[in-house]
Formats: structure tokens, sequence, C-alpha cells
């Protein structure tokens, strides 16, 4: 089932990442096959937020490569060489890959609806009114939809990062990332955010979540992966993972979150 | 030790349904109504004296205030302030894109300029780009070290008005160049990063993005240095260009009223001052949008809260 680049619609393979001296990914492989749940759990400094970023070009590789739905992010294969693609491609190639990031990071000079219409129209050249009308429809589906003319400022931090996942469907991307995307929130918040996020796995969308929610893992993903240090220590699905753990390092983190 | 019970603990506790009738007095401050006359007695003792001294000359300044010679020069101070602001500025938006930029050689460029320009006093810089025409007669344009298409005499191209402005733009572009790089350097990264991650194009980011988040930042300062280079105009007296101050002078040297004089000029000064910090507060008032859960009310709306206010308690 795994490890066929072909039927993945992201693979992972041999991703080296280092910050200065510290090496924070040491030889990534991974597999996400289209319309499944993927979820990555681990200790804080494993490099899961990285794997994240790497997968969308916001970090360089320093080796290996990701490729999303058949084509290489962020490089070129020219022979045996992976060149960096000047930056007007990598951007285009992340119109295709939506990510939520933990703060939300939403636009506050902008209201909640031209948050979301700003990308389709910047970057793709949809008609203004054509990305407004996908814009309400999607704020619909958070249950924001009373909130478009406000600015993030005046929303809770559950409803911001319900906006932010609109604003990320709104360029009705290939894969969804989620970094961590309930960490800076109230615990009472907590649920509407994973609550949407359910929804979208129940729609068949291919999603990456970075988290702490083992609940969630647990409730969701089609495949739990468990880092540390860098590296993949196992992974599966959640009953293998998280109920019958093989590794002394993954049993010794799951009795700390448990 | 006996042990205390809450009633003596609490010898004063009265059964709650006294408590409407206790009345809350704020605490008094006597003292500060004191120091506030004082400071008013002061303040009318200057006004009087404004009115009856006659050194101030009131006939004289209502002679001048609004004659043509000083509105001319009123315009060509407002005209010098206006080409710097705007040339100082757009030179300093490039300036600071330089000094942001990931090429070291710009990088150097741009901060060299800024260190030239802010170490040299504005007064030396408009004395040498009015003599200009001593060191190069004539300016072209061609190859840069190759042949000329065109030339033009340096005076003639460049004119006492033109030397001024090109002064206060260049002095002003260094400045600026800081002001708006600080602005751009305390929008949030996550700003930028979530705009990398929707794909949004570069001049896009930089435009819709980052630069109206940066303008919260530069805008006290931006407006702090047209106020200053409002006033600051009147250093192009060296020049004998006929702005504000020049044309004061020249009237006080002929007519010798001095003080007078000085009032016309500093009235227009801080008139016009007056109507630039007005502007600022409602461009603030724009960019801040979506910046705070409510926006502060405007001067106007202050006011006639405040009277509204007056009324109801009257009624």
């Amino acid at each position: 089932m795994s490890g066929d680049g072909a039927t993945a619609m992201v693979e992972v393979r041999g991703v080296h990442k280092r910050f200065g001296r510290l090496e924070v990914l040491r030889g990534i492989d991974l597999d996400v096959r289209p319309g499944t749940v993927t979820v990555v759990l681990g200790p804080s400094g494993s490099g899961k937020s990285t794997l994240l970023r790497a997968v969308n070009h916001l970090e360089k590789l320093d080796q290996g490569y990701v490729r999303v739905d058949g084509e290489l992010i962020g490089y070129r294969r020219v022979g045996d060489k992976l060149r960096e693609l000047p930056e007007r491609e990598v951007l285009k190639q992340r119109t295709r890959l939506g990510f939520v990031f933990q703060n939300f990071n939403l636009f506050p000079h902008l209201t909640v609806l031209e948050n979301l219409v700003e990308a389709p129209v910047g970057a793709l050249g949809v008609p203004k009114e054509q990305a407004r009308a996908r814009a309400l429809e999607l704020l619909e589906r958070v249950g924001l939809a009373d909130k478009a003319a406000e600015y993030p400022r005046r929303l809770s931090g559950g409803q911001q990062q319900r906006v932010a996942i609109a604003r990320a469907l709104a360029l009705e991307p290939k894969v969804l990332l989620f970094d961590e995307p309930t960490s800076a929130l109230d615990p009472e918040l907590v649920g509407e955010v994973l609550d949407v996020i359910k929804d979208l796995a129940r729609t068949g969308t291919t999603m990456i979540v970075v988290t702490h929610e083992i609940g969630f893992a647990r409730e969701v993903a089609d495949t739990v992966v468990f880092m540390d240090g860098g590296v993949v220590v196992e992974q599966g699905p959640p009953a293998q993972v998280l109920d019958d753990p093989q590794h002394e390092r993954t049993r010794a983190f799951l009795a700390k979150v448990l | 030790m006996t042990a205390v019970t809450p009633e003596q603990a609490l010898p004063l506790r009265q059964p709650a349904d006294s408590v409407e009738g206790l009345t809350i007095v704020p605490h008094r401050r006597p003292w500060r109504l004191v120091a506030g006359l004082a400071a008013l007695v002061l303040a009318a003792q200057f006004l009087h004296g404004l009115a009856v001294n006659p050194g101030w000359d009131w006939p004289t300044f209502r002679a001048f205030v609004f004659s043509d010679s000083i509105l001319r020069a009123v315009g060509v101070t407002l005209q010098l302030t206006a080409y710097g602001t705007v040339l100082g500025f757009a030179l300093g938006a490039v300036i600071a894109a330089l000094r942001l930029s990931g090429s070291p050689i710009l990088r150097t460029i741009a901060w060299t300029y800024v260190w030239a320009f802010r170490s040299i006093p504005l007064i030396v810089q408009l004395v040498f780009w009015f003599n200009l025409a001593y060191l190069y007669k004539r300016i072209g344009i061609g190859i840069p070290f190759g042949p000329t298409f065109a030339s033009f005499g340096t005076m003639d191209l460049l004119g006492a008005l033109g030397a001024a402005v090109l002064g206060l733009a260049l002095h002003q572009a260094a400045y600026a160049a800081e002001i708006i790089r600080g602005g751009v350097l305390a929008v949030d990264a996550g700003q930028l990063e979530a705009a990398a991650a929707l794909g949004i194009p570069k001049f896009r980011q930089a435009w819709r993005i980052v630069l109206p988040q940066a303008m919260r930042g530069i805008l006290p300062n931006a407006a702090n240095e047209v106020i200053s280079l409002f006033k600051g105009t009147s250093i192009v007296y060296v020049m004998a260009i006929g702005e504000l101050f020049y044309q004061v002078q020249v009237i006080y040297g002929r007519t010798g009223r001095v003080v007078p004089l000085l009032m016309v000029a500093t009235v227009w000064y801080v008139l016009l001052t007056t109507a630039l910090s007005l502007v600022q507060y409602y461009v603030e008032r724009y960019f801040a949008r979506g910046s705070e859960r409510h926006a502060p009310p405007t001067p106007w709306q202050r006011l006639r809260a405040t009277v509204t206010e007056i009324k109801e308690k009257r009624a």
C-alpha cells in the first residue's frame, strides 16, 4: 500500500533539513494517499512543523524532495540536480496547497471577506465577483457567513482560525496542511475548529495535520505518524500507533500526553 | 491566644438591607483646582500683554498678513514642502526597498546614501547644490563613460528653486528611507509567511499586505518629517528664494518692523502646521482600520458627544 509514489498525493522522500548545526529533519519518508487524513504527532522539537513547512517550500530542503500530485515542489530536476525554482514559480505551486498556521495570520487590515478574496484574485486572477461568491459559500460552510464584513481582530480565536481555514480553502487546494491549528486557542474554542476539520475530512479532503490532540487523531486520522528527533519513528492506522505502539519512544510520548 | 470570630473582625458590618442607604463620595482634590486657577492667571496675563503691549504693533501685522507678497511667499513655502515631501518619500521608499533587499551590494549602496545625507547639514548641502554649476557646467544624457547624446547648462536645468527642491528632497529621502524601513520591519513576519503560503505575487504582497500595515508605524514619524520640512524650508532663505521667512526678512529690512512681521510668519507657520496635523489625524485613523476593537472618535464626534452629554445633564 505505502511506498508507491504513483498513488500518493503527497510524497516525501529522504528529506533532510538543517538549521545551522542543528539537523531538524534527518531523512523523512512519507506518503499521503489522496482523500486521507495524516496526523503527525511528536514532542516539541521533533521536526513535525518543519516537515509541514517543507511540504509547501516555506523551508528549503538540504536533501531529498517533496512531490505533490506528481509535481516536484520548489525544485526542478535537471539531470541529477534539483534546481530551486524562481520565487514566482514557487508561489504558483503554493496556490495548490492550503496552509493553516498556529497563529492564524489573518490580514488584520482586511475584512474577513477580503481575507478570503485576496489570494484567488491576486494569485489566480479569479474575477472579483466570482471570488466573493465563493468566499461567502466557504464562510457559510465554517459557520461564519454573518462575519463577512468584520475585521479579524473582532473575532474570537476559534472564529479567526475558522476564517483562516476558509481562506486556505478559497484556493481550492489539492492538499490542506495544518500546523498545530488549535495550539493557540483557549480550551473551550478548540472543539469548534476541530469540528470544521473533521467536516473537511468527511468530504474527502487530503490533509496533513500537525497537532497535540490525540483524541482528534484517533477519531479522524487514516494514518498517524509519530516523529521524534527528526525521524519518523513509526506510522500506521491510529489503532496500531496509539493503542499498540511498537517503539519505546512512542510509548513514552503517549504516556505523557494521554 | 483567642480565636477571632468574623463578627469581631468586622465590627462595622451592617445588615445587608442597609446597603442602598450608603452614598459613595469620590476623593476631593482641592489643590488641583488651585493649580489650575494659577495657570489660568498666568495665561491671562500673557494674552493681556499680547493685546495691550504696543510693541506687537498689530496694525502692521494686519497690513501685511494677507498682502500679496506674503501670500505669494506662503505659496512658495507650500510648493517647496510639497515637492520635498513627494520626491523625498518616493526616493526614500526606493532606498528603503534597497536596504531590505537580498543583495548585499544594493544594501550597502542604500546604507551609504543614508549615512552620507544624514551626515551633511542641510544648509551645507543646499549651498553646494546652488553652486553645482561650478563643478559641472553642463549635464548630459548618454552612455556612462561613453558618448553623450544631449547636454544642458546646469543652471538652466536647475535654477535656484530647482536646486532647493533637489537639496530638500535628497535630504528628506535619507530620513524617509529609515522611517519606511522601520515601519516595514514592524509588520509581523507571520503576515509575509501567510501571503507567501497563499501564493500571492511578490509585488502584491508588498503593496496589499505589508505596506498598509507598515503605514501605522510610518505615519506618525512621516508627519513629523513633513511638518519639520515645512518649517525647515525657511532655511532656503540662504539661496534668496522668496519663501515665507525670506519675504518677511525683506519686508522688515525695508520697514524696520521686525516683531509684527515675525508674527506674520509665525501665524502662517502655526496655521498650516495645524492643518497638516488634522490631515495626519484622519489619515492615521484610516490606516488603523481593523486594528482596534472600536475606532476612536474624531475630534468632531467627541465635541458632539460632549454637547449631547451636557444637554442631557441639564434635562
